[in-house]
């Protein structure tokens, strides 16, 4: 099914679309564009960091056509996006996903050169490079599955090869949030994560492809072994990994696990964690409660993760045409000044400047103080006047990243090890 | 023709069709298709059927599947034990002591009002109530009870049984209450005549007599431990798993096959379990 060309739905467009043209002929033709988009309905599709209806509500109103909105976790993420090729348009998913979802065949390539901000996307994207000088972190870096040899191409290429998987709409470099009114001293180390101080106070992540990275790095901080590629474990390094930490459960460390957003935002903000793996906007959701949280910058660098929208296989037409025009829209500034302002990065920084104001941009992007009060896109107040973002600017944060979420050739493995972890 | 129809036989077949289609379709089917499932394999973005006992050799090759059957049958049987004495009480309670059918129903309906709400909901509201800081440790302290806050409370097998016990006890007064009502209260009074104590009444006659509805609400409370995965997920704070967790896990990895080896197990494990049940009483009888 999800190979024919062909559906109901298409042709009952294109029948119309051909029925508008022939009636538009003397009106001109940007008209027809503008009349047949309003019937187009995309459907989106992705995490709810990136799903906002916000973002729907601006489309509508820019560019006319409607955008539904599905926001999920990222196994359902990865479930729909694998087995549902027919229930979506467009897929709003992390790169590692990528990596196990491109092989189904149910994405197309993108054309680069009908990409309008394609030079300005951060060099991360493209050639793994954020400054020429930068060394290129661990893990699925998103270029390593950003592009593929052809429209069908089913390989995954390093090259910038005008064929794109995923265009970069968001991301960002995560540490270890913590409480420091009950910590009450410095933390610097991911080992933290494991000091039998915090014994019943800490917590981790339950999603195996993220929280083994964050394992890694406490491991390594540890100075237990130093790994070749924290993305790509070997069995005996992802039993070692995992048994550090099994060891560590059994003796009580964990308060609980978590699995989604809100769950990380309860146990920090009920005091029940002081120290656990973290998402910068759940930090941000709990000092919005007036409750002193922070973003810890680590000596040994960030993970990092990012996320992008792929095209359905099914897409073509004027419904692919909208596709396109919605994902220049995307890079154009206003998603990217709206995701900034959450803490967030956007794939084409620039656009967004005009978007924010000086303050925002000073703070969020440069590292600066704030010079007055920074709210964030829904209002809440997030930072007072004199205020720093944790981990500076842009270029000082994105530099430190020191492995980005992964999908292992041993995954299957992984994830195995990851429930016995779990049920251990 | 007439000589057809008239064997009881084939109107009774044809009477059952309608029903037999029905469960063949949405309960038969679906089960081969995972005991199918079971046997193939699968990588992270395809399953490939080709027969394969690789799940199953994972599956019974680890110790930890072992532990997690242990654990599921921990939670089933100590949610068992403590939801039939309590189910037992509220059921002799509303049977034997409230006198008035008006009021037995309007008590019995003050049970049912906690199932007005969402099960997750209602499991969810313990958590603040347990934690840390929560209500019950700030009670406990205030009174001079416990001068630390008592860790086990929350994300623990004892916040785990005891969302149990709070979401699964109708299901056991219920059918308890149900053969209680039933039972002659001539038979009591009896027993009462012949001399027997309160004791012996409830040992010698009411016990016997009530179970069949004790095994309606026992097959109930351990089918539903045994397959809820959400309850232990949340209240253990997802730091312990029963067998319901490892399928959800494999499910959410898209590990469907593996998924389908652990369902037919978890399948034939509870029939198993409901089997011995049903060697206690002759449940058709009752109903």
């Amino acid at each position: 099914m999800e190979n024919s060309k062909i559906t109901r739905r298409g042709l009952l467009k294109s029948g119309a679309a051909a029925v508008t043209a022939v009636g538009a002929t003397t009106i001109g033709a940007p008209t027809i564009w503008a009349q047949n988009i309003k019937d187009i309905t995309l459907r989106q599709f992705g995490t709810g960091v990136s799903n906002l209806n916000d973002v729907a509500d601006k489309v509508k109103e820019d560019l006319g056509f409607t955008l539904e909105m599905t926001a999920l976790d990222s196994d359902s993420v990865t479930q729909r996006a694998a087995t549902q090729p027919n229930s979506f348009d467009i897929a709003d998913i992390e790169y590692w996903i990528c990596k196990k979802v491109w092989p189904t065949g149910n994405l197309q390539a993108m054309d680069t050169s009908r990409i309008a901000n394609y030079d300005k996307i951060v060099g991360i994207f493209r050639d793994g490079k954020l400054t020429p000088e930068s060394e290129i972190a661990q893990g699925t870096a998103p270029h390593t599955v950003g592009f593929v040899d052809g429209p069908d191409g089913k390989e995954f290429v390093q090259e910038q090869s005008g064929w794109m998987t995923l265009i970069p709409t968001i991301y960002n470099a995560d540490t270890l949030g913590i409480r420091p009114d009950l910590i009450g001293r410095p933390i610097s180390n991911w080992s933290e994560l494991l000091n039998p101080e915090f014994k019943g106070k800490a917590s981790i992540l339950d999603i195996s492809s993220i929280g083994i990275m964050d394992m890694a790095m406490v491991v390594e901080s540890m100075g237990e072994y130093t790994y070749p590629d924290k993305g790509n474990m070997t069995r005996e390094e992802i039993d070692m990994t995992i048994g550090i930490f099994t060891e560590a459960k059994q003796n009580g460390q964990f308060r609980a696990f978590w699995k989604s957003f809100d769950e990380s935002v309860n146990l920090m903000a009920s005091g029940e964690v002081v120290i656990q793996s973290m998402w910068s906007p759940a930090i941000t959701a709990v000092k919005s409660k007036g409750i002193p949280c922070v973003y810890q910058p680590l000596e040994e660098g960030y993970r990092s993760w990012g996320g992008g929208i792929g095209l359905s296989k099914s897409l073509s037409g004027l419904e692919l045409d909208a596709a396109y025009e919605y994902i220049n829209w995307y890079l154009s500034g206003w998603v990217g000044g709206y995701l900034m302002r959450q803490g967030y990065y956007s794939a084409v920084p620039e656009t967004s400047k005009d978007f924010m104001t000086e303050n925002e941009w000073g703070y969020w992007f440069e590292g600066k103080e704030a010079t007055d009060v920074i709210t964030s896109p829904t209002g809440d107040k997030l930072a007072e006047a004199g205020e720093t973002r944790d981990g500076g600017a842009f270029e000082e944060r994105m530099g430190r990243v020191a492995c980005w979420n992964a999908v292992m050739d041993e995954n299957q493995y992984m994830v195995r090890k990851w429930n016995e972890f779990i049920a251990s | 023709m007439q000589k057809f129809f008239a064997r009881n036989t084939v109107a009774g077949w044809l009477m059952v069709s309608p029903l037999a289609v029905i469960l063949l379709f949405f309960l038969v089917m679906p089960i081969v298709m995972i005991v199918i499932v079971s046997f193939w394999q699968a990588t992270e973005f395809s399953i490939i059927p080709a027969f394969s006992l690789e799940n199953y050799e994972f599956l019974f090759g680890s110790s930890v599947t072992y532990r997690v059957f242990l654990n599921t049958f921990k939670y089933a049987l100590i949610t068992w034990a403590v939801t039939l004495v309590i189910g037992f009480t509220v059921a002799y309670y509303l049977a034997f002591h409230i006198r008035s059918l008006t009021w037995q129903i309007a008590l019995f309906l003050l049970c049912t009002i906690p199932f007005w709400t969402s099960n997750i909901i209602r499991m969810i509201s313990w958590i603040p109530f347990l934690g840390r800081n929560g209500i019950a440790n700030s009670t406990l302290i205030s009174w001079g009870v416990i001068d630390e806050p008592l860790e086990w409370l929350l994300f623990s097998d004892f916040a785990v049984i005891l969302a149990f016990v709070h979401l699964y006890t109708l299901f056991m007064v219920v059918p308890i209450f149900n053969t209680m009502v039933r039972i002659d209260k001539s038979l009591i009074e009896a027993a009462r005549d012949a001399g027997a104590s309160g004791a012996q009444i409830l040992w010698n006659v009411i016990i016997p007599l009530t179970k069949p509805g004790i095994m309606i609400g026992t097959i109930f409370v351990v089918t539903l431990v045994m397959g809820d995965f959400i309850t232990v997920r949340f209240m253990s704070g997802s730091q312990s798993a029963n067998v319901g967790r490892l399928i959800s896990n494999d499910i959410a990895l898209l590990q469907y096959p593996s998924a389908a080896a652990t369902a037919v197990v978890l399948l034939v494990t509870v029939l198993i379990v409901i089997g011995i049940l049903l060697r206690f009483v002759d449940i058709r009888k009752e109903l």
